[in-house]
């Protein structure tokens, strides 16, 4: 026992090391990426709004109420737009790809397959049809200053993730094999009700489909306050459960022989990435390839380690999904792409060539 | 939820395995199996294919649902909770899951689950222990690289390493040579034999290989249709008509220095 310790390898050889590290570092640089994504994101638009007049603006109303005044901020115009238009934007698109992408990570973990994302066990299928049912049936109504489209996408994709893993549970236990089966099914059964329905309303097409797209366009303070609840907790657990998910990384039967239940700590992952999954399916629609695309990078960048990918995966989602909602409003201003294009057409290229440099590297 | 910080395996623990059945759904599988292995001893679980070798590791694990008892020195392993029976029993299963991305030191870590809390990072204790194992097992310099380039030999240590990480008193081997040439196998269970004598290492394993069960167990239990149809030392296990009643295989049991060898006949004519 002493020898090892005389020898100089020394404790800190052994374990997580230089991946540790590394991890840190990437975690900083991806903090600082979305502290200068939402920068940019609020500064860039039809009235453009300086960086250090945004901070100075922040900061004066952030310590108004302590009796300290900063100078230098927005006149009340660029102050209204930069309050009530771009930062409910801004802050919208982080929490809806923070949350996106740390429900894939944990989506791929639970089902070691890294082609996992968290519209798999029907989420995207259940909100398409719920916001599809009240755009066809119920245009227009709302609830208090919410719109009753979110809450119908919010309950549509909970009811999808509820009856995929309620049918996979009764059919084979917790076995993950079981899940995504049944997971196909519910999910194929739902998009033909949601095609069924929009068949029938045609008239709503152009509404249907946008949403189906995804868009950030009218995000207001509102949508962030509907969403927090359930995403902040859910994201909280999802990083809690990262040690766990290292564990069940290395199958059932040897987690198990480590102590862990991997049955029940599988369906307390996947609750939690479907509840973050639907609350920024609710607000933001069906933005693809996040859930997809940012773990990959996160995984190439700190290993295969869900501790590591999943604080990382959570703050660049943030920044990615803040990157294209710029870029969607920008590429054609004044009219705006839907972000779920953008990021794909983002995604897919990046994603195909850090594919390619991968493979030339080995 | 944070382990007591058990002191390092204070020698193996008796293992006795009491009238324990299992099934396949309505396909019975093992039958009211008995089963003892002395502390510090090695029993090799041997039988021909299908026989319930693994089922039977997996239900001494408590994986598998059964009937009967699994003690551990006495204790009833029903009801005790899984971070305890994992500071207990250790298992390394026949083809080991090598996650992705994942470095030969975060590998070994993951042994210390049952000691440590989840929620935080490893304590100095966690690093000291995985540190000491890697250096045994010459896998120190291997630290930081990734278990999926590893080769089989190397990853076959990983897998050990990480078990004994977990300090356990049993380990529960499933096969621990079925991807190694001879070589290498002769290797692994040097290591396994090497490890029980120093720490006194109770040892459960199945082994496919005859030979190699008898060469390194200091037991033979032999497994067929479910039920336990010999049970002892190598050479009295390890038979000419036992081969031929159970494995329908003809063979010669030649002695060795350390127990005898099974050298199979072709077919006469």
């Amino acid at each position: 026992m002493t020898a090892t310790t005389r020898s100089g390898r020394a404790p800190a050889g052994a374990a997580p090391g230089r991946a540790g590290r590394r991890g840190v570092l990437v975690l900083g640089g991806a903090v600082l990426a979305l502290t200068l994504a939402a920068l940019a994101g609020v500064w860039v638009g039809a009235l453009p709004l300086p960086p250090g007049a945004v901070v100075a603006t922040l900061l004066d109303r952030a310590l108004g109420p302590l009796g300290v005044e900063v100078d230098g901020g927005l006149d009340a115009t660029g102050a209204a737009v930069l309050l009530q238009l771009r930062l409910p934007r801004v802050v919208l698109a982080a929490l809806v790809g923070a949350g996106l992408a740390v429900a894939g990570a944990a989506y791929q973990g639970v089902f070691r397959n890294p082609l996992a994302d968290p519209y798999l066990l029907g989420a995207a299928a259940g909100a398409g049809l719920g916001a599809t049912l009240v755009i066809a049936y119920a245009p227009g109504a709302s609830l208090g200053p919410v719109g009753v489209v979110p809450l119908a996408a919010f309950v549509g994709a909970l009811v999808g993730v509820g009856a995929a893993l309620a049918l996979g549970t009764a059919a084979g236990g917790s076995h993950s094999a079981t899940l995504l089966l049944a997971g196909v099914a519910v999910a194929s059964f739902l998009a033909a009700a949601q095609t069924l329905v929009q068949q029938q309303n045609t008239d709503d097409l152009r509404e249907v489909y946008g949403w189906l797209l995804g868009q950030l366009g009218r995000a207001q303070w509102s949508d962030v306050v509907l969403v927090l609840p359930y995403l902040g907790p859910a994201c909280l657990v999802l990083l809690v459960c990262g040690r766990a998910l290292d564990v069940l990384a290395v199958g059932d039967d040897e987690a198990g022989s480590l102590g862990v239940l991997p049955g029940r700590l599988r369906l307390l992952v996947l609750l939690a990435a479907s509840l973050a999954t639907a609350s920024a399916v609710a607000v933001s629609g069906l933005i693809g390839f996040v859930g997809l695309v940012v773990p990959h990078i996160v995984r190439r960048l700190v290993g295969g380690s869900y501790a590591r990918v999943l604080p990382v995966a959570l703050v660049t989602g943030g920044a990615f999904l803040v990157l294209a909602d710029l870029v969607a409003r920008v590429v054609l201003a004044p009219a705006e792409l839907p972000i779920g294009v953008v990021t794909a057409f983002i995604g897919a290229p990046f994603f195909a060539g850090l594919l390619w440099l991968g493979a030339r590297r080995r | 939820m944070t382990g007591r910080s058990t002191p390092p395996a204070t020698g193996g623990a008796r293992v006795e395995v009491v009238g324990l059945s299992a099934a396949y759904g309505r396909t019975p599988v093992l039958e009211e199996v008995r089963l003892t292995v002395e502390p510090g001893g090695w029993t090799a679980v041997i039988g021909p294919n299908g026989s319930g070798k693994s089922t039977l590791l997996r239900s001494v694990l408590g994986f598998h649902r059964h009937e009967g008892l699994v003690r551990i020195d006495g204790v009833p392993t029903t009801g005790m909770p899984r971070r305890e029976r994992a500071r207990h029993l250790a298992y390394a299963p026949q083809r080991p899951v090598v996650p992705d991305g994942v470095t030969t030191g975060e590998y070994v870590i993951l042994g210390r689950t049952p000691h440590r809390s989840l929620l935080a990072a490893p304590r100095s204790v966690d690093r000291r222990v995985v540190a000491e194992v890697m250096e045994r097992l010459e896998l120190t310099g291997l630290t930081d690289r990734l278990l999926s380039t590893l080769s089989g030999g190397e990853q076959q240590r990983a897998v050990l390493a990480r078990a004994l990480a977990q300090q356990p008193r049993v380990l529960l081997l499933d096969e621990p040579t079925a991807a190694l040439d001879l070589g290498h196998a002769q290797q692994v269970l040097d290591l396994v034999d090497l490890l029980r004598r120093q720490d006194g290492l109770t040892v459960l394993s199945t082994l496919h290989d005859l030979s190699l069960a008898g060469q390194y167990a200091d037991r033979l239990a032999m497994l067929s249709r479910g039920r336990v149809v010999a049970e002892g030392r190598p050479a009295e296990v390890l038979t000419a008509p036992a081969l031929q009643a159970h494995y329908g295989a003809r063979a010669q049991v030649v002695p060795g220095p350390h127990g005898p060898a099974v050298l199979p006949l072709r077919a006469p004519g």
